[in-house]
């Protein structure tokens, strides 16, 4: 879990009060406390713990034809487990997030880095250029990718027929993964940039001078001071990247209209799951195969985390 | 108190707030010299992120022959705009300006609802120590890495039963639920709001309530802009809740609606001459929020610095 990370300010304890007994300030305050939070933990468990459990309690049925629906214990999750599709997509996930998350949160970091060392003109301007993708719908997005990669009228497929070279097949099996990759890149390296940029910029200043003053460069500053004093936000912009990534739905579900051969129901995990409830009828399955994504997703994230915490702690 | 207090930084970076101000930029002789080159070199990374969305732009002013018999990346020299926004706005009886219309709806409805939930919840976890508060909580915090597929398949099945699908608020309602928006409220509550002044209330005899009402809404605004300007972007944003949940056109936000275009245009059904009016469509959905961003970016700014992140 990443809760674990995170670190809350002390709450000073509520003063004693001196007019009226302690007991009842507290009743009055467990009262206001429980009225407070009321509404939102109303619609968490309605519309959050309670589909959870739902969705758990149906993956453990199969809807028959005859008989209708019957307890079948973990059966779900085994036929899951040795289910080559499902195991495809994850793989296929796996190789999305090994080679995409490092290049993007690499590109938002050098970024981030080279705006806050303050050696760029036009700094706003930049900063805001590289984060505007970040408000354009990820549906919108790919619908522009895929025209963009597109032979048809994709400026890349005119720029190759203008220099007599075959046009570059962005849509083809074997590049799919690659133009996927390059649009999440494209919408997230901005607002990844700027979560590392914020970090950067709240790193106690009187470090860097005391490096400076011990005759480090800028280079030097920031990889052996500032890239460990943001380690924290570092790790963070990871794991949600990992979640983001394993749960890849929106921009291969509108690449697959205009590339259907290439991207089948069963590309990632979480068009699997689509495609099984809705499609196929099969929620019980798809149940499933959303709970063991859940798991992948949080193994991984604790691993990534387990992994930081220890090398932080070689490091000290 | 616009920006986010320095325990929030102080949260995600793990670095004790700075005492200093904000002006530590000023210093003077340590300055690194700025660069000619460097600056280059970013300007041609920056073309990567704005060449598509000038693409969008060239390509919304050209009527659909135009589009293959032109270069991608310039005018055609015949501006067809206004002729592709009329198209926009008309086609399937001006189905477009529904799809406009239900986005701003979720959105607003959703975010609005979203923030002032988080910000109650918040200030109670700030300010008050109450039995089985700190387990809630946790609770709250681990949601944050539940996959979107785990929760809307079931919710589907939920809302299908009480007759709730296909209506605005199968969209709205799961959309109210922000667990990141009540962290970061709490964070922020514990150190905008002032015990002192709480305690100073409850002496002159204010209710708890009325002291949230009162002093603490006040002094949480610019947190619960922040919270709100992201619960907006994440339903503006939605696809996946929507294209579950609706079935009737009319019902569709915009990215629903254009995904169905897009479709449509790529099975080539007779439907060519859409490429020009999905284009444009797709140009005129992305103002609003990129207007948005523009001109709200010290609370987008600040939110993202307490790791306001995918709320």
């Amino acid at each position: 879990m990443t809760t674990a990370d995170v670190r809350l300010p002390e709450k000073p304890s509520p003063a004693p009060s001196l007019r009226r007994g302690p007991s009842r300030l507290r009743r009055r305050e467990n009262t206001a406390a429980w009225v407070l939070i009321a509404p939102f933990v109303l619609v968490f468990l309605l519309f959050l713990v309670v589909p959870i459990v739902y969705s758990g309690y149906l993956s453990l049925f199969r809807e028959q034809l005859v008989g209708g629906n019957t307890f079948v214990g973990l059966e779900n999750y085994t036929r899951a487990l040795t289910d080559p599709s499902f195991l495809s997509g994850v793989a296929r996930m796996a190789v999305f997030l090994v080679i995409q998350v490092p290049v993007m949160l690499g590109l938002s970091l050098v970024f981030a880095l080279l705006l806050d060392a303050g050696v760029l003109y036009l700094q706003r301007f930049i900063r805001l250029g590289i984060f505007i993708p970040y408000a354009v719908p990820s549906v919108i997005a790919a619908l522009m990718w895929g025209y963009l990669y597109g032979g048809d009228f994709g400026p890349f497929a005119q720029l190759a027929e203008k220099l007599g070279a075959p046009a570059p097949q962005f849509l083809s099996a074997d590049w799919m993964l690659f133009s996927l990759m390059n649009i999440v890149s494209w919408e997230f390296i901005g607002y990844n940039m700027i979560i590392l940029y914020a970090a950067l910029r709240s790193v106690p200043r009187e470090l860097f001078d005391a490096a400076a003053v011990d005759g480090a460069g800028t280079v030097r500053t920031a990889w052996s001071i500032k890239i460990p004093a943001i380690r924290p936000a570092i790790l963070l912009t990871v794991i949600f990247s990992v979640i983001g990534s394993f749960q890849l739905f929106n921009e291969p579900s509108i690449l697959r209209n205009i590339a259907p051969n290439v991207i089948g129901v069963d590309y990632t995990p979480n068009l699997y799951a689509y495609n099984l409830a809705f499609i196929n009828r099969d929620s019980n399955y798809a149940a499933a195969i959303a709970f063991i994504l859940g798991i992948v997703i949080m193994i991984v994230s604790y691993t990534v985390q387990l992994s930081a915490q220890r090398k932080e702690r070689a490091a000290r | 108190m616009t920006t986010i207090p320095a325990t929030a930084e102080a949260v995600v970076t793990g670095t004790p707030p700075r005492e200093t101000t904000r002006s530590r930029r000023t210093h003077s002789s340590d300055q690194p010299r700025r660069s000619k080159v460097l600056t280059i070199a970013m300007f041609v990374a920056l073309l990567y992120f704005l060449l598509p969305l000038w693409w969008l732009v060239v390509a919304s002013t050209k009527s659909n022959a135009d589009l293959f018999t032109s270069f991608g990346l310039w005018f055609s020299g015949t501006n067809s705009l206004w002729a592709n926004i009329q198209d926009v706005f008309t086609t399937q009886d001006g189905v477009y300006l529904l799809w406009l219309r239900n986005s701003l709806v979720y959105a607003i409805v959703s975010a609005v609802g979203a923030a002032f939930l988080a910000t109650m919840a918040g200030y109670a976890f700030a300010k008050y120590r109450f039995r089985g508060g700190n387990l809630i909580f946790s609770g709250i915090l681990g949601a944050v890495m539940i996959p979107m597929t785990a929760l809307t398949i079931p919710t589907y099945l939920l809302f299908a039963n009480a007759g709730l699908t296909n209506t605005p608020w199968a969209v709205i309602l799961p959309s109210l639920v922000s667990p990141f928006g009540v962290y970061l409220m709490r964070v922020y509550a514990a150190d905008a709001v002032d015990d002192t002044l709480i305690e100073a209330a409850r002496v002159d005899g204010a209710g708890e309530l009325r002291i949230f009402f009162t002093i603490g809404l006040r002094l949480l605004a610019p947190g619960m802009v922040t919270v709100l300007l992201f619960a907006l972007v994440s339903t503006w944003n939605n696809y996946f809740l929507p294209l579950i949940m609706l079935n009737s056109p009319d019902l569709y936000p915009l990215t629903v609606g254009l995904a169905q275009w897009q479709a449509l245009a790529a099975g080539g059904s007779g439907s060519r001459a859409l490429f020009s009016t999905i284009i444009t469509g797709a140009f005129i959905s992305i103002i609003p929020l990129v207007l948005a961003f523009l001109y709200l970016q010290r609370y987008w700014q600040s939110g993202l610095a307490s790791g306001a992140v995918k709320g």
